[in-house]
């Protein structure tokens, strides 16, 4: 499923269409949003940098993590970082978001240079200004696939962070900007809901074609940590795609996180599992073999009408003076390819079966 | 190399963060969360102690103490106790104390007094960061957020800032917050922007079941490591409880002493 929203952003917009667009929300109780975010990147950008995509290149607006985190990634997820200045471009918000470093530099307070050099990270300084960030993205993203039809993705990480610089309804305006400009084929954005109203959530979800919703395994408020841990191993999807007919899809799909790797698995195949996995713990064995079920069907049972002719001798428990022997032999038939059951006394002192009411002692 | 290991350290297990790390990637942020019953200041002094203690490893420590909250003569008290002299480490250029219990922002200048602020932190930061751990430790936030006349912004742009030091300095960086002072309904959300940011959260709470003379709150570590590093991320939550004595700190398992 989540790949299935990779290929949505892959196939991006149709022409003269907004670009396709994703809400990635997540909470404190489940604060997987990164991951899946990075997740959703990687794919994109192995679409990207191998050429199956509509999109011919991708802009990162990083606000909460920095650019070396985002080539450190790549360089982890197998990608080759010295050749992907050709399709990705990082706008740096994180280093020096409010020009605080650069003006303790000018008056000599601090002399580290604010970044390494790097052919595709570009430093932003002024994230207040909104119309000027605008600006930046796109001209990065003409930068990279050039003034023609071509078109790019803009990634940004994360939305709760612009929103605290700025207002909503000033980030609203850039995202309605950058969706509705031709060049922009699809964008995704991260933002944590539980840091906003509700009104916030919901305004970036109208805005786009897909909303990943990440959320605990349990909700409930419990004491019990073991089950509290597992939310910080595992949590679930919750994704809806929005057809262009208005037709919403709403998926569901689990993940684990192992070493920062996400897995997703489908629900119905994690259910399929548990059936699975639960057989084998049995030390039983519940299955009958096929010469199991012919030896089964091929008892009589001491009920049964034998239609035999000779007459049936069942042991009823009481002592008759015929049988005095321990072992009944309640059948004998010359086929011996039928099955018989034979009744072992434990010992003399066991009281045989009777019909007296066991009960009939008791005053009731 | 003998620490008696107790169950915070465990819990914190930061020896093992220091030897998966390379380069410049280290460093944690470890958000500690108290109340007015549980003050959390007894995990910040322990941290002190560990960072300056001298057979800690190879490389050397320098702490860096931010103290809104109290002077260092009650500080240096409290250490001395615990057997560790603050007075010579500060000697030592082990220790930096900033006392800010007199940082007051003027009204129109909130922010031009946190970056001066901030510059003197990243100038300690630079000196000192060739082939030394860094840790910044801020006693409290809720004291910087009076500082600067109740301004969330200024301070969640700062801490964004001291955040910036971790990634390029390798700093770790601990702060105290009071918790219970925001009200958690009405869009307050300053704590969870906090937890966002931490990579190691402890929250000293009371006991739910009311005050107990052997036991005096429970101590509840989040250790999520760091999720979008390439660590393990660890996702391990321990919960314990936790006995203040004269010049030590008891850490055991609810339920393990009588």
């Amino acid at each position: 499923m989540a790949d299935a929203i990779c290929r949505v952003l892959r196939d991006g917009a149709l022409e003269g269409e907004h670009a396709t667009s994703l809400t990635i929300k997540d909470s404190v109780v489940s604060p997987f949003g990164p991951i899946v975010f990075d997740y959703i990147f990687t794919q994109l950008s192995s679409f990207i940098s191998s050429g199956k995509s509509q999109s011919r290149g991708i802009v990162v607006v990083t606000f909460s993590r920095s650019p070396s985190f985002t080539a450190e990634l790549l360089r982890n997820r197998g990608f080759d970082v010295a050749k992907s200045h050709e399709w990705l471009r990082v706008l740096d918000c994180y280093t020096d978001p409010l020009g605080w470093k650069e003006r303790l530099k000018d008056r000599g307070a601090i002399k580290t240079p604010l970044t390494e050099a790097s052919p595709n990270v570009s430093l932003c300084k002024d994230v207040r200004n909104l119309d000027d960030l605008v600006s930046i993205i796109l001209a990065l993203g003409k930068g990279l696939v050039g003034d023609g039809k071509n078109r790019f993705s803009v990634a940004i990480d994360s939305l709760s962070e612009m929103i605290r610089h700025t207002s909503l309804s000033s980030v609203a305006c850039l995202l309605s900007n950058l969706r509705s400009h031709a060049q922009v084929s699809s964008i995704f954005w991260l933002l944590h809901s539980d840091l906003h109203d509700m009104k916030a959530a919901a305004a970036f979800e109208y805005m786009s074609s897909m909303v990943a919703n990440v959320k605990p395994l349990t909700t409930e408020n419990t004491d019990n940590f073991s089950l509290l841990e597992q939310n910080y191993k595992r949590g679930q999807l919750y994704a809806s795609l929005k057809r262009r007919n208005g037709r919403v899809r709403v998926l569901r799909e689990e993940f684990s996180i192992d070493n920062s790797l996400i897995m997703f698995t489908s629900m119905a195949a994690r259910e399929n599992a548990v059936a699975q996995s639960l057989v084998p713990k049995v030390q039983f064995n519940l299955q009958l073999s096929d010469r199991e079920k012919s030896d089964r069907a091929k008892v009589v049972l001491p009920f049964e009408h034998q239609e035999t002719g000779k007459s049936t001798q069942i042991y009823d428990g009481r002592k008759s003076g015929k049988q005095e022997s321990n072992v009944e032999e309640v059948k004998k038939h010359e086929d011996s390819g039928r099955g018989e059951i034979i009744y072992f006394r434990d010992s003399d002192d066991e009281m045989p079966d009777s019909d007296e009411d066991p009960d009939d002692d008791l005053d009731i | 190399m003998n620490r008696p290991t107790s169950l915070l350290e465990d819990a914190l297990s930061l020896d093992a963060g220091e030897s998966n790390s390379r380069g410049p990637e280290k460093g944690l942020v470890v958000l500690v969360e108290d109340c007015v019953e549980t003050s959390g200041a007894f995990v910040l002094h322990h941290l002190i102690k560990r960072f300056l203690s001298p057979n800690l490893s190879s490389s050397d420590n320098v702490v860096l103490l931010v103290a809104f909250a109290q002077p260092f003569s009650h500080y240096d008290r409290i250490l001395r106790k615990m057997g560790c002299n603050l007075v010579a480490q500060r000697e030592n250029k082990r220790l930096l104390f900033f006392d800010m219990l007199m940082l007051e922002c003027p009204d129109d200048g909130v922010e031009d007094g946190l970056i001066a602020f901030y510059g003197n932190i990243q100038k300690a930061v630079e000196v000192n960061s060739s082939n030394k751990n860094i840790t910044i430790m801020i006693d409290d936030i809720s004291l910087l957020e009076v500082a600067t006349n109740g301004s969330t912004k200024d301070v969640l742009n700062f801490m964004h800032y001291c955040h910036t030091l971790k990634t390029q300095f390798g700093c770790t960086i601990i702060k105290i917050l009071h918790e219970d002072i925001y009200s958690s309904g009405d869009g307050f959300t300053f704590p969870l922007q906090m937890e966002y940011l931490a990579d190691i959260t402890i929250k000293a709470q009371p006991l739910i079941t009311g005050l107990a003379e052997d036991v005096h709150g429970q101590l509840t570590v989040l250790n999520k490591g760091t999720i979008d590093g390439f660590r393990n991320s660890k996702g391990k939550i321990h919960n314990f409880h936790y006995k203040i004595k004269e010049n030590s700190v008891d850490y055991f398992y609810p339920g393990s002493r009588s």
